[in-house]
């Protein structure tokens, strides 16, 4: 039945827009999969925790921390959730816990080089400080005026989440800010 | 302004959105008396000195939070979550 | 004149510059106020009131007179102090309000006009008559009064915000502020160490001071380059710290150097927030001048400017110059003088037992009555116990002593101390938790005792922290006595000024004090002193003495006004950096906006959202032929409307129904699965909130729709009613607004074109009105909703936001095979007007269920958010207005939005009010404009004809009230 003449085609929320490297820095998108938000039932946490760790091998993550690599990760990701990115979710995790796809609702970039916590700091208000945000940390806050989802993968490495529909913002904002870091820094 | 989100820790007001008096918290029953339901409504005290209000965490975590707080020093005394508290509000 | 010798300047960069379009050359290091002063010119700016000539006062960002504009076009920028704009080649400079010229300025009529213009003079003289204030009266004054201009245009310059972190904030890098920073760098806290200067060292740079045995200023830059080769260090120079601010949080302003300023993408300034769990405040003092006659003379500057201008510019500000003083820095100052080889024509120390080795005229218990030379000082006079004497010069240093720089320590409303023995205010200890004073900013006037402070305090403050302070040398330092006998005023004739910037003289203060304006905070107002853009920093505390005076009361309890941040001048452009252009909101774009912009589609803003208005075709001019055509095509064929704005909200877990019931006034845990419920939710007050439809997937799995206009605003009530109103419901609540992106196919051809795409047809049967359910397309998971906006046989469906684009873009292809197409928001608008559908424009805050006809949807069987108030007789009652639909009847066939309604015949006057016009919009269906209305007990009134009254637009009509509903009032469209 399907109209062979057009067929479905994906487009990643920075499509366009990225990559981009502004002297020391770079910026491109992260196609990170699956992203699936979990949130367990009341009295399932540490069910939750092992089926978790048993299925994706993940430690559940801590608030305000992060677990796993670029394969999989486990991000702690507000109050009630977690997020899974890489692979499929179980299905054993749904005895547990509530489980919601969100693959399509985020725009995942990579901001890294020497510099890119400097960047970060002109569009966060949250205290970036090496020993104080640490790789495998990670934090709800805004960029600019956006909400953002930020982690630290490595000293000079930044994953950060903007929603989908502002994906031009979000570069727009941390192009702004790199290309301020990078007039700096010949200093 | 620094309000420290009980699950994120420390951070800046501006991640916050401000909702007002942590009455809030004391729903009346729907078949109490209209004066409670109007208290609880519209009735707000204006106190200098310590209040508990509920703050948004809302560019962060997504948490109801009980502040309290000084209004003349702005100091902030405490800050637990709205589920923690809610039940046992003042 | 420069000096052959000295300074901390190179002398082989030479630079170019401008001032009112004479070119002069500077060195590197030079500010504009000290190369226009190694160029002899004296004259710089013309005072606010008086057009009086002014020249240089000050060496800092204190500086009242000498406010110059600075480059070119959109980049102008007024009012910059030149006593702190940097040189650099190619600067352009331009005296400001002046005219014709700074030389020959003919506002300067002001001056001879003194007499009337003095204190209150505009509140008693512009009073009458009133209307004559606003057209006539202010806008003279503003054009003869005033400072520099702004270009008008719009400041292509970058403006950076910068968010840090800290354990300790150091406020100032002089002695004291570089031995706290060192103390406590070195004991491995996290330090920031700002100064507004362009180099560290304070007045280091300024005296001949040595410091561990080595020229003050080397002794500085070598702790600087310790400092900042640490990594737990940053030193922020050209920053001054303008606020303090709750829980230790403090606001900086950064001026980029003009070097780094140039480069691509560099910000001209930067606004830091700086978040610090203590800081030390080591800001300095400021040197304040004594009120004698024509103090103002270009050419009469501060002392500690002098010897600023002298040791670290190496420029004589004159070649005979005279110094005068109330305490030891005007011994200073002629001490230096001489060492420079300028000529000192006198030192005059009011302090009848001073004394002086120095080789040069001496007068003690003598003091500076009046200062002569219009447009520069040629001589001062002199009153000395034998008389009046006359002195040639054409530079005269001031010294009133030294104001301890106690700003911030008042920024959240803490009073200063006054010190008697300083003869000055002091910071009062704990005003800002967790900041501390040290040095010359505490009272502490040598520089040893500004070392020996400045780490103590430090030691102190990583006590506080946890931390262990190490054992930092105490550099060897002078540690001479601050003697001083306060002398605020030299009596005698004429205007003597205090307040340079706002023209305040002592008589205006005297004034105030005569018309009963006794408290401090009533003379500031009523003289205006302090209230310009210096905020009285080298006026304040003389001020208070002349009023304490008049008052017949002491200083401390005269007491002081309050010190607001900024510290210093913040541009609006820096306050708000990061938010001009595209920075000032986030956009938000739909899957289909490259495909809506591609078909020609105007797009507008929904909240932050862009949404496409209407899609033209060849031939049409204007937006109604559009509209009309796509209201007819989802009439008569199919349509496609992008409605991925809408809020969508994943409610989940076995509390869901609960919660839902609890939300919405209507019961939603019967809901069946595969089902859709359209839901009414009210605010606690009994007002509407929003309105949507909510589907239920399955067992313990619903989908909410909110309306685009309050997503976020229903979500944070979400979270507050599970969190804190039913924290006993185990249920989750996940935006999933950006995962989906979700499409209206609308009209009668709607399930054509959709079983042409999906994998599995549907029908009839299995998806009847208000169905839900998963489908497939191509193999891609998607959701069907059975829901209809437009009151037309319609569908939403909704794929995995990454497919947005080619599924918009395919079923408006489909859907023009089959006669149809895409439509904007202006068709959805009409469509759903027809229907009598509300929007925000009708649940716009004030409206109840009541009010728009659904009170049969509060549910009798719960309780639920807003019902005790809803029922409130108030919210019910019979003669609020309640939602109507209008038709035009009379001889204007138009209705518009936010008219006003009337009976027939009664005046269109605010006590004859009916209601009012929220929704309008021309049906092509109907043939007629169509509204919805809010008209008091509308519904008892359909059939009747009433008058509407647009009183902005000048446009009246009469209309008929009718049901809401306009087109197929059964329904049957929806469900055929």
């Amino acid at each position: 039945m399907a109209d062979a003449s057009l067929s479905l085609a994906a487009l990643t929320p920075c499509a366009g827009l990225l990559p981009l490297t502004i002297g020391a820095l770079s910026l491109s998108e992260v196609e990170p999969g699956h992203l699936t938000a979990i949130a367990p039932l009341r009295g399932k946490a540490d069910a939750l925790a092992a089926a978790f760790k048993a299925a994706h091998g993940l430690d559940w993550p801590a608030p305000n921390r992060a677990t796993g690599g670029d394969d999989a990760r486990a991000v702690w990701f507000g109050h009630a959730h977690v997020l899974l990115m890489g692979p499929a979710p179980d299905p054993a995790l749904v005895a547990h816990a509530s489980l919601t796809d969100v693959s399509d609702g985020w725009a995942l970039v990579l901001l890294q080089g020497a510099g890119a916590a400097d960047v970060l700091a002109r569009i966060s208000p949250i205290d970036l400080r090496p020993g104080v945000f640490q790789p495998g940390h990670t934090a709800r806050t805004e960029l600019l005026h956006m909400q953002a989802a930020i982690t630290r993968l490595r000293d000079d490495a930044f994953l950060i989440m903007g929603f989908r529909s502002m994906a031009r913002t979000m570069v727009h904002d941390l192009k702004i800010a790199m290309e301020g870091v990078e007039a700096r820094r010949a200093d | 302004m620094r309000i420290t989100c009980p699950i994120c820790g420390e951070r800046d007001r501006r991640e916050f959105y401000y909702q007002g008096d942590a009455v809030a918290l004391r729903r009346p029953e729907v078949d109490d008396t209209p004066e409670d339901w109007d208290a609880y409504l519209h009735l707000r005290d204006n106190p200098a000195g310590v209040t508990r209000d509920l703050w948004y965490h809302e560019t962060g975590c997504g948490a109801w939070l009980v502040v309290t707080r000084n209004t003349v020093t702005h100091e902030v005394l405490g800050t637990v979550l709205a589920r923690d508290a809610a039940g046992g509000a003042a | 004149m420069r000096l052959g010798k000295g300074g901390q300047i190179d002398r082989n960069q030479r630079i170019a510059f401008r001032f009112d379009g004479h070119r002069y050359e500077g060195f590197a290091g030079d500010t504009l106020a000290s190369a226009l002063l190694a160029n002899g010119q004296r004259l710089l700016a013309r005072s606010f009131k008086y057009h009086r000539p002014r020249g240089v006062l000050t060496a800092g960002s204190e500086e009242p007179n000498a406010l110059v504009t600075i480059g070119q076009g959109a980049a102008q920028e007024p009012n910059v102090r030149a006593t702190v704009q940097e040189l650099h080649e190619g600067l352009e400079a331009r005296s400001q309000n002046a005219w014709p010229s700074l030389e020959l300025d003919l506002l300067a009529v002001n001056d001879l006009a003194s007499p009337f213009l003095a204190a209150g003079f505009y509140y008693k003289t512009f009073m009458w008559p009133r209307a004559f204030w606003e057209k006539l009266y202010e806008p003279l004054i503003r054009r003869a009064a005033g400072l520099g201009a702004l270009s008008g245009q719009n400041n292509a310059d970058r403006y950076e915000r910068v968010f840090a972190h800290c354990d300790l904030l150091v406020i100032g890098a002089g002695p004291a502020g570089l031995m706290a920073a060192l103390t406590a760098a070195r004991a491995g806290a996290d330090v920031i160490l700002c100064d507004e200067d362009t180099r560290t060292g304070g007045r280091l740079n300024a005296e001949t001071h040595e410091v561990a045995g080595q020229p003050g200023a080397d002794w500085a830059a070598a702790i600087t380059a310790e400092l900042s080769a640490m990594p737990n260090v940053r030193v922020l120079t050209r920053t001054t710290v303008t606020g303090a601010y709750d829980q230790g949080t403090y606001g900086a302003l950064e001026r980029l150097s003009p070097g780094v300023a140039a480069r691509k993408g560099a910000p001209r300034e930067a606004f830091w927030r700086i978040v610090a769990r203590r800081a030390v405040l080591a800001a300095g003092a400021l040197e304040r001048p004594v009120a004698f006659r024509n103090n103002d003379r270009p050419g009469v500057m501060m002392a500690g400017a002098l010897r600023a201008y002298v040791n670290r510019w190496a420029v004589s500000p004159g070649r005979a110059v005279t110094v005068f003083g109330n305490n030891d820095d005007a011994h200073r100052t002629a001490a230096d003088l001489l060492a420079a080889g300028v000529h000192v024509a006198a030192l005059i120390d009011s302090r009848p037992d001073a004394v002086t080795d120095l080789d040069i005229p001496f007068f003690k218990g003598a003091q500076v009555c009046d200062a002569h030379g219009r447009k520069g000082l040629e001589a001062i006079s002199i009153a000395t116990t034998s008389g009046i004497e006359k002195i040639r010069t054409d530079c005269l240093a001031m010294s009133g002593g030294w104001n301890p720089t106690v700003h911030l320590t008042c920024h959240m409303n803490g009073r200063p101390t006054w010190n008697a023995g300083l003869a000055s205010f002091v910071p009062t200890p704990g005003a800002i938790p967790g900041m501390v004073a040290a040095g010359a900013c505490n009272g502490t006037m040598s520089t040893h005792g500004c070392l020996a402070e400045g780490a103590r305090v430090a030691a102190e403050v990583l006590g506080d922290l946890g931390m262990k302070a190490p054992d930092v040398a105490l550099p060897q330092a002078e540690d001479a006595p601050y003697r001083i006998t306060p002398l605020w005023t030299v009596p005698g004739k004429g205007r003597a000024w205090l307040d340079f910037q706002n023209d305040v003289t002592v008589k205006d203060v005297k004034q105030a004090a005569v018309e009963n304006f006794r408290s401090v905070e009533h003379m500031k107002r009523y003289t205006t002193q302090g209230m310009a853009t210096d905020q009285g920093k080298n006026s304040n505390v003389a001020a208070l003495a002349v009023l304490a005076d008049a008052t017949g009361r002491g200083i401390p309890e005269t007491g002081t006004t309050t010190f607001r941040p900024p510290y210093v001048p913040v541009s609006i452009a820096a306050m708000g950096a990061g938010a001009q252009g595209a920075g000032f909101a986030p956009q938000r774009f739909t899957t289909s906006h490259r495909a809506s912009v591609a078909a020609g589609a105007p797009m507008i803003e929904a909240g932050l959202w862009y949404r496409p208005s209407y899609f033209p075709k060849d031939g049409e001019t204007t937006w109604r032929q559009s509209c009309d055509r796509e209201v007819v095509m989802v009439r008569n064929a199919v349509g496609v409307c992008d409605v991925s704005t809408l809020g969508k909200i994943d409610i989940k877990g076995p509390g869901a129904g609960a919660l839902l019931d609890f939300v919405y006034t209507n019961m939603f845990s019967t809901l069946p699965e595969g089902r859709v419920r359209y839901g009414l939710m009210l605010r606690e007050d009994g007002h509407v909130m929003d309105d949507g439809t909510t589907a239920r997937l399955g067992p313990d799995h619903f989908v909410m729709t909110t309306t685009t206009a309050a997503a976020g605003q229903v979500m944070k009530h979400l979270e507050f009613a599970q969190q804190a109103l039913r924290p006993d419901l185990d249920v989750s609540i996940c935006s999933v607004t950006e995962q989906w992106a979700q499409f209206a196919v609308a009209g009668p051809k709607a399930r054509d074109l959709l079983n042409g795409m999906l994998d599995s047809p549907i029908d009839d049967a299995a998806w009847p009105f208000m169905a839900c359910g998963p489908v497939a397309l191509q193999g891609v998971a998607g959701r069907l909703f059975r829901i209809s906006f437009s009151g037309e046989h319609a569908y939403e469906v909704a794929v995995p936001a990454r497919y947005g684009d080619s599924l918009f873009r395919l079923l408006v292809s489909r859907a023009e095979a089959l006669g149809g197409g895409a439509y904007g928001l202006e068709a959805l608008n009409v469509l759903r007007i027809e229907k009598g559908f509300i929007t925000h424009a009708e649940i716009h805050g004030r409206t109840t269920a009541f009010d728009i006809g659904m009170q049969k949807m509060l549910s009798a069987k719960k309780d639920f958010i807003g019902k005790a108030a809803a029922a409130r007789p108030g919210l019910v009652d019979p003669d609020r207005e309640q939602l109507v639909g209008l038709k035009p009847v009379g001889v204007v066939k138009q209705l518009t939005a936010g008219a006003h309604l009337f009976d027939r015949d009664a005046p269109a006057t605010r006590e004859n009010d009916q209601g009012y016009v929220t929704s309008v919009g021309f049906s092509p269906t109907l043939e007629s404009f169509l509204g919805l209305a809010f008209l008091k007990q509308g519904r008892t009134r359909h059939g009747e004809v009433i008058r509407m009254v647009d009183h902005l637009r000048g446009l009246e009509t009469l209309c008929e009230v009718c049901d809401p509903v306009f087109f197929d009032p059964e329904g049957g469209r929806a469900r055929g």
